[in-house]
């Protein structure tokens, strides 16, 4: 197929790892951000490829990975009230809550629906005005500007009966959390493609300067992954922490500004918790004041409803790049993907999942994971 | 590696198993296998239902014959390329090619929903009819019921197959030995993706149509030939991959298979691309895969391709012994990972 056979070429592919051998004279640990990126990593063996001096840590970059047990909970409430049609993207309706999870909401009678676009909820919205038409409104900034457009559009049409459940966060303020822990293992990073797609890369340059710190804009593909690493690891060989931008068929320094434009009028920039990692300040997205009737936490009085995860879960050191999935006792035998103990083995994206599914038998055994 | 200090293993989100079914339950994957596993075989065991075959094969004097049974509960009811008919006939005459088959006669069970358009059954069963004599079966018996409105989705079909065992062979997961070669009867996903496009209101430039189409020729001619077939299993629910990992569980063996020579249909994969989903997890409808010993390939690969709904038969893969239970891939860039049976239906990922 044109556009994708030519970014997973093997002999390509081959050269690329031998040009970062050839670069590599010491051990550096990289991490790519997005949840997507860990699942090209693992899904096509690309760290095999690396020599081993090149360790990759797999980030928070998978939104249903991070968002918190509390908005899970919020929208099991939602999604079970007899007057809802509750509308979310697939992998969010596996992701378990402090009581189960959307599937099994859906299950007692629930009225839980897959949708592909916000704007598909919104039109359910309008079909159905005796419902209450209530939108999962989960991601990083890529699917923010859609989100934005389907509120946008509910205020000016004038569709009473939408709402959305916002758990939008943004990635510069993981990064600087991450950077600034003092566990902190990561000396370089892969910035997410489609993050900088809409966002452009600017917000990168003071984080790279204060944390000296090489931060690649990297796509998706086997061969994208392979040349952000190669740029990454030549930026820290030669001592330099740069943003540079591997994805240039997709990414422009300034990003997507109409997009940037509609964010900003219908979201602020909030204090969001992450799952597994905590409260990081100014890391998330709210409605804006002007649209705050369309938040479904107030319409169902969930706003003051708060949980705390129990700290035991390493998945919050997984998706800080401090523990590999199999580093976990759990890994593939208390812990898999049809008995999730924690998010990160829920997703696909998720880089516990990811490992389970691709790569359990050489990094844990050789036997299969007994039936739970 | 040492646990992290005062690691605990109590889950901070336990899951204390699903109480009721779920959608997931019926997806395919890890969680109807467990289902089946757990509550159906042990409440029914005995060896026919143990060799966990897509039929069972039963001796009746001296003859032996297959029998099988399946349901039908397609949302839409019609689709491009098929509909919830052609599925119930073809399934069933697929499942029992996969016994090695010759079908005899099949029964069609129909539970319609009150209000249900006459014109839809007649539609439908003008399509059952037209399969059934595809396969050379007849639909021989059935039964009708009627349920309220709102109990059911239009309609539900069951259809049950016998067939008559013409060979000697022993057609089953435990018969795959190492050295056997692994052949897939064309390309996969379609079946899959024809439905979710209907059923999302997905449009994209071409129609895609399900691959819905009866095995029973392809798979007698090889046993007509002489070929000594040792498994063979139609893709259905979970694809490809579900299927391979079921037969590697089943026989405790290695499979290994290379992803450059499972044909994809270049506007099933550029679905996949946009809905982040798998084909090897889609699911088919006249697609099986066949083990057969590695020198009997190549002429089992040409009597294969000599059929039109196996005409593009590859080989793609082969079996050997350790590490057991497990299936590999071969990537497109060269590199092995392992597949896994996921523990529902696909989701589609968020970005």
């Amino acid at each position: 197929m044109r556009f994708v056979d030519e970014y997973r070429d093997q002999d390509q592919a081959r050269r690329l790892a031998q040009a970062i051998a050839k670069a590599t004279t010491r051990p550096w640990s990289i991490m790519e951000v997005c949840g997507g990126q860990t699942h090209a990593i693992v899904r096509y063996g690309i760290d095999e490829l690396l020599p081993p001096a090149i360790t990759l840590l797999h980030g928070p970059g998978c939104p249903v990975c991070v968002t918190p047990l509390e908005l899970i909970d919020k929208a099991l409430f939602i999604a079970a009230r007899p007057e809802v049609i509750f509308c979310s993207f697939g992998d969010m309706l596996r992701v378990p809550g402090s009581g189960g999870d959307l599937f099994s909401v859906k299950a007692k009678g629930g009225d839980v629906r897959i949708v592909y676009s916000p704007l598909d909820a919104l039109a359910l919205a309008r079909e159905n005005p005796q419902r209450q038409v209530v939108f999962f409104a989960v991601g990083f900034e890529t699917t923010a500007p859609a989100n934005a457009m389907a509120v946008f559009q509910a205020h000016a049409q004038k569709i009473p009966n939408f709402s959305v459940l916002v758990s939008h966060v943004l990635v510069p303020p993981a990064i600087e959390a991450l950077l600034s822990a003092p566990d902190n293992r990561t000396q370089g990073f892969l910035a997410a493609g489609h993050v900088c797609t809409v966002m452009g890369f600017e917000e990168y340059l003071p984080l790279a300067e204060k944390y000296h710190v090489p931060i690649v804009v990297t796509g998706f593909e086997p061969l994208d992954i392979l040349q952000g690493i190669l740029m990454c690891v030549e930026q820290l060989e030669q001592g330099r922490a740069e943003v540079e931008n591997q994805y240039a068929r997709s990414v422009q320094r300034a990003g997507n500004r109409p997009a940037q434009a509609l964010m900003a009028k219908v979201f602020r920039v909030v204090h969001r918790k992450w799952r597994g990692v905590g409260e990081i300040p100014k890391s998330g997205l709210g409605l804006a004041e002007e649209f705050a009737a369309y938040d479904a936490e107030t319409r169902f009085g969930l706003a003051d409803y708060h949980k705390d995860e129990d700290s035991e879960c390493i998945s919050g050191l997984v998706l800080r790049g401090v523990r590999k999935p199999h580093e976990c006792p759990a890994f593939a035998t208390r812990c898999t993907p049809a008995r999730p103990l924690g998010a990160t083995m829920v997703s696909s994206e998720g880089a516990c999942a990811a490992y389970y599914q691709y790569r359990r038998h050489t990094e844990k055994s050789r036997e299969p994971a007994p039936r739970s | 590696m040492a646990p992290p200090p005062n690691f605990n293993l109590n889950c901070p989100v336990p899951i204390t198993g699903q109480d009721h079914v779920t959608l997931a339950h019926g997806g395919g994957g890890r969680m109807m296998h467990d289902l089946l596993e757990r509550i159906v075989i042990p409440a029914f065991g005995n060896q026919p239902l143990e060799s966990r075959h897509d039929g069972a094969v039963l001796t009746a004097e001296k003859s032996r014959l297959a029998f099988t049974t399946d349901s039908y509960v397609v949302r839409p009811l019609f689709f491009p390329g098929g509909d919830i008919g052609t599925l119930a006939v073809n399934g069933t005459v697929n499942d029992l090619a996969m016994c090695g088959a010759r079908p005899l006669g099949l029964s069609a069970a129909f539970i319609l929903e009150e209000g249900l358009p006459l014109a839809t059954l007649e539609k439908v069963v003008a399509s059952m009819a037209c399969a059934a004599q595809a396969a050379a079966v007849g639909i021989v018996t059935g039964d009708t019921k009627v349920v309220d409105r709102g109990k059911g989705d239009g309609i539900f079909v069951n259809t049950a197959g016998v067939g008559v065992v013409e060979h000697g062979l022993a057609i089953a997961p435990t018969s795959v030995r190492p050295g056997d070669a692994i052949l897939l009867s064309g390309d996969v996903g379609r079946h899959g993706v024809a439905i979710m496009a209907v059923r999302e209101g997905l449009q994209f430039d071409t129609t895609i149509e399900t691959d819905c189409a009866p095995l029973a020729e392809p798979v007698l001619a090889l046993l007509a030939a002489g070929i000594e077939v040792h498994c063979l299993r139609d893709l259905t629910r979970g694809g490809l991959a579900t299927a391979l990992i079921e037969i590697a569980e089943s026989s405790r063996l290695h499979l290994d298979i290379d992803e450059r020579n499972i044909a994809v249909e270049e506007n099933v994969r550029g679905a996949c691309e946009i809905l982040g989903l798998d084909p090897l997890y889609l699911a088919n409808e006249g697609r099986c895969v066949a083990f057969v010993p590695a020198p009997e390939a190549d002429k089992a690969l040409q009597i294969m391709r000599n059929h039109p709904v196996s005409a593009r038969a590859a080989r793609i893969g082969q079996v050997s012994e350790a590490p057991a239970s497990l299936v590999t891939l071969q990537s497109q860039i060269g590199t092995r990972r392992i597949l896994d049976m996921h523990s529902g239906e696909q989701l589609p990922r968020i970005c």
